[in-house]
């Protein structure tokens, strides 16, 4: 055994993140390392590097209990991590970031850069990499610099390399490159602990798998014995939410269309989606974490560039260059992450609230306070906003309250369409079922709702039909009347041959 | 993936709230000390010259802090403002004097004297904004650019010699009364309360306030980020190219090495007294205008009770770390 993590426990000011959680990894073996949002993964990698410490539990490396103090120790004790952005140092050359801090020294103690550069060489060439080690960092592909910051690690003895999602800004042909590494450490008996969000690929480097779910470790398994769909099922658990379901009320709408999306594309990220929504329909927005399910939105709202596809709404065709267009268009757009995307935590709920429609509250310049007063009542009443006063600082407030707010944003613009990305995300069950309640009820009123959402029972509960994104692609439309969690999942997991 | 932080030592609550009673009215706490330390100390304290003295010293470093507190608000800074001085100050001079091209009617030359600094400092401030927002700069490295450069140019226009001038009609906005109050210290009133207007009333405003406290947000929002950013720096360059003005009326000369010197940093230094964040999202322009009021006070307190000026500022630094240090701990929760 190379590495063996037993009994972990890790709180982060009384919230418990690790519960008994372990990993194992033998010489030589790739293992993924699986699990949704906030599983722990990352936690549990930062506790093995040293970077934090642990509350309880046990770790054994090579045969010996270590306590890594920061992850400078964990390097030296044969530990090299490979983050999506890499830390080495862009503006310096190949081979000075292969030995960044313990360049190779000559009798006088200065640097001796002819052996850095044979030396450097010599690594690449294991990885059949033969690029110019005198020119700097930046001048090469993504590919590259991760596989320079392997070739650091394996300098450095590594016998373990952890990759934390290293393949996200990958195209195919560099993923290939860089599985081939992998592949080349794995002969030396060099173990790698391989992090990805992207299935097909676990399936094909990885030997074993496990996976980690709520801070605990739910299932270990050798990467041929467990199939797509029962790894996605492992991974999003049975979790019994106590929300009602919102009441439904689809029979299917009158068939106007609102929004038509075709074939769109963004980066690596946004491959091929097409979408419609309906006037008066919640559609739904499933994918496991990194299918494109946000990009896709933000490409709908223009708050990123699409590359290609179309984009129609009420039937003309669209060219919003920004996010103000597609308001003015009347689309409204909720973020998943309120506080880095939504609310601005210093100003008071009646500035956020009105935060979108100030240019229509406005007299040559000037707010009209008393409409904007009129509106804000009138919203806080409606959405049972719990708020000491509308000029209380938002930042005050609870997640669910902050939402209700962020919604009432939008919903006094009167928009056509609104998305919404997880909505419901760390705010309180009672505070859930208001929202998805509130979203149907808009939806009943003409209100066309993108709903973007990681759990499943919302989605079904909620939405008249579901798209479902497999690395950046729409792969299935589920209608209300076929929702199960079952399907979900199989589409989810995009299998070949896709039972019904 | 979960990223919390081990969070800071809490305060108790009682210390965390006089924290935050101190920011928010420690400035005007130490200006009404400052008063009552000198009625009782300084000799003919309580007199219009005193408060004359005071007003016009001030003037300039207010007005050109009311554009640093807009752009300070939105998250950036302004480097820029002493050299726009200088570049203004020169400027005017040479118009009403026909030394760019003779102009037959003195009422125009001293309105274009007005009006084309001031417009060409507005610009420069413009592209400012223009390297900020389109090659996201720095607004620290994108001011520092005209902050070296402008003060260069403005030696270039004047071939680096001192302009002397008399002229009344130019000089009634440094050396004029109205009602018996200089025209200076009616100008920075003026610019104060419309600065303040702006922000508390005006659609602007509060998009100042929402790019300053969360961009993405703001964007996300439809808020125009970009053009906002810029409007703020071209309002900032204009103020300082009054400010420019004002200050070679004043001495009936324009030296392009001297006008507007440090003057950077007196405004950044009287919006940080004046509470407001120097992270943005916050912009107290009566603040501003409170805090140069306090660090002049306290330099006129040193000097009335013969305190060497360099003296003086080690003072200035000593408050400015204050107020800072205040701010910053009251906003930890």
């Amino acid at each position: 055994m190379l590495l063996s993590m037993k009994a972990i426990d890790k709180s982060f000011s009384g919230v418990r993140v690790l519960n008994a959680a372990s990993l194992e990894v033998e010489p030589g073996e790739v293992m993924a390392l699986v699990g949704q949002n906030g599983a722990g993964k990352s936690t549990m990698i930062k506790i093995l590097t040293g970077a934090y410490s642990r509350d309880a539990g046990s770790v054994t490396f090579q045969g010996r209990e270590v306590h890594f103090s920061s992850t400078a120790d964990s390097q030296s004790a044969g530990i090299a991590t490979i983050y999506q952005e890499i830390n080495l140092a862009p503006n310096r050359t190949v081979a000075e970031n292969i030995f960044l801090a313990r360049e190779p020294r000559t009798a006088f103690g200065l640097v001796d850069r002819r052996k850095m550069r044979a030396e450097a060489r010599a690594v690449l060439k294991r990885f059949n990499l033969d690029i110019d080690v005198e020119r700097p960092l930046e001048n090469f592909g993504a590919a590259t610099r991760q596989m320079v910051a392997i070739a650091r690690g394996v300098t450095q003895n590594a016998k373990l390399v952890i990759m934390d999602e290293a393949t996200s800004s990958l195209d195919e042909r560099e993923v290939a490159v860089l599985f081939e590494t992998v592949r080349t450490l794995k002969r030396d008996g060099v173990a790698t602990i391989f992090i990805s969000h992207r299935l097909d690929e676990l399936y094909a480097i990885c030997d074993r798998v496990t996976v980690m779910r709520d801070g605990r470790t739910v299932a270990v398994s050798a990467m041929k014995d467990i199939k797509k769909l029962e790894l996605v099922r492992t991974m999003l658990g049975k979790e019994l939410t106590a929300f009602t379901a919102a009441q439904r009320n689809r029979e299917e709408a009158d068939g106007a269309t609102l929004v038509e999306a075709k074939n769109l594309s963004a980066g690596v990220r946004v491959r091929d989606v097409s979408l419609a929504i309906g006037k008066g329909e919640i559609a739904g927005l499933a994918g496991l974490l990194g299918s494109g399910r946000t990009e896709t939105a933000r490409l709908i709202y223009a708050a990123d560039r699409r590359d290609g596809g179309t984009l129609s709404v009420g039937g003309r065709q669209t060219a919003y260059a920004q996010p103000a267009d597609a308001i003015a268009d009347g689309i409204g757009f909720v973020s998943e992450d309120r506080k880095v995307e939504g609310i601005v935590p210093e100003m008071s709920v009646r500035e956020n609230l009105t935060l979108a429609i100030l240019p229509r509250l406005q007299k040559s310049g000037i707010v009209d306070r008393a409409r904007q007063q009129e509106i804000v009542e009138r919203y806080i009443k409606a959405l049972g906003v719990k708020c000491a006063s509308p000029e209380q600082p938002i930042r005050e407030l609870s997640g669910g309250n902050q939402q209700k707010v962020l919604l009432a944003r939008w919903l006094c613009m009167n928009p056509r369409l609104l998305i919404v990305d997880e909505p419901t995300r760390g705010i309180d069950v009672g505070a859930k079922a208001e929202i998805l309640k509130l979203l149907r009820g808009l939806a009943d009123e003409g209100l066309s709702v993108l709903m973007i959402s990681s759990e499943l029972e919302e989605l079904i509960a909620a939405a008249d039909h579901v798209t479902v994104l497999s690395d950046g692609r729409s792969v299935a439309r589920i209608p209300a009347a076929e929702l199960s969690e079952e399907r979900l999942m199989v589409a989810m997991a995009h299998q070949d041959g896709e039972a019904a | 993936m979960t990223t919390l932080d081990t969070t800071t030592p809490a305060q108790t609550p009682a210390k965390r709230s006089s924290l935050i009673w101190i920011s928010r009215y420690g400035t005007l706490v130490a200006f009404l000390a400052l008063i009552a330390f000198n009625m009782a100390v300084t000799p003919n304290f309580l007199s219009w010259q005193t408060l004359n003295v005071n007003l016009t010293q001030v003037a300039t470093i207010v007005i050109v802090a009311v554009g640093m507190t807009l752009v300070i608000a939105t998250g950036g800074i302004d480097l820029s403002v002493g050299s726009l001085m200088a570049i203004s100050g020169a400027l005017a001079p040479m118009i009403f004097l026909g030394t760019i091209y003779p102009i037959p009617s003195p009422a125009l030359a001293v309105t274009l004297a007005f009006i084309v600094p001031v417009v060409v400092a507005g610009a420069l401030g413009w592209f400012n904004g223009f390297l900020i927002t389109r090659w996201s700069i720095q607004p620290i490295v994108a001011t520092l650019v005209l902050f070296i450069a402008g003060r260069g140019i403005a030696q270039v226009m004047t071939n680096g010699n001192l302009q002397v001038f008399r002229n009344d009609a130019f000089q009634f906005i440094a050396l004029g009364r109205v009602f018996g109050i200089p025209t200076q210290v009616i100008i920075m009133a003026v610019v104060v309360a419309l600065a303040a207007f702006v922000i508390r009333r005006t659609g602007f405003g509060r998009q100042i306030i929402a790019v300053g406290g969360n961009e993405k947000a703001a964007r996300l929002s439809g808020i125009p980020a970009v053009r906002v950013k810029r409007l703020v720096y071209v309002v900032s360059g204009a103020l300082a190219g009054i400010a420019g003005l004002v200050v070679v009326a004043r001495n009936s000369a324009s030296d392009a090495n001297l006008v507007g010197l440090g003057m950077e940093l007196d405004a950044i230094a009287a919006v940080a007294v004046g509470g407001t964040l120097l992270t943005g999202g916050r912009a107290y322009v009566l603040g501003t205008l409170l805090g140069a009021c306090v660090i002049q006070l306290v330099r006129y307190t040193l000097l009335a009770n013969g305190v060497p000026d360099a003296a003086a500022l080690v003072v200035k630094a000593g408050l400015i770390v204050a107020a800072v240090f205040i701010q910053q701990r009251a906003e930890r929760g």
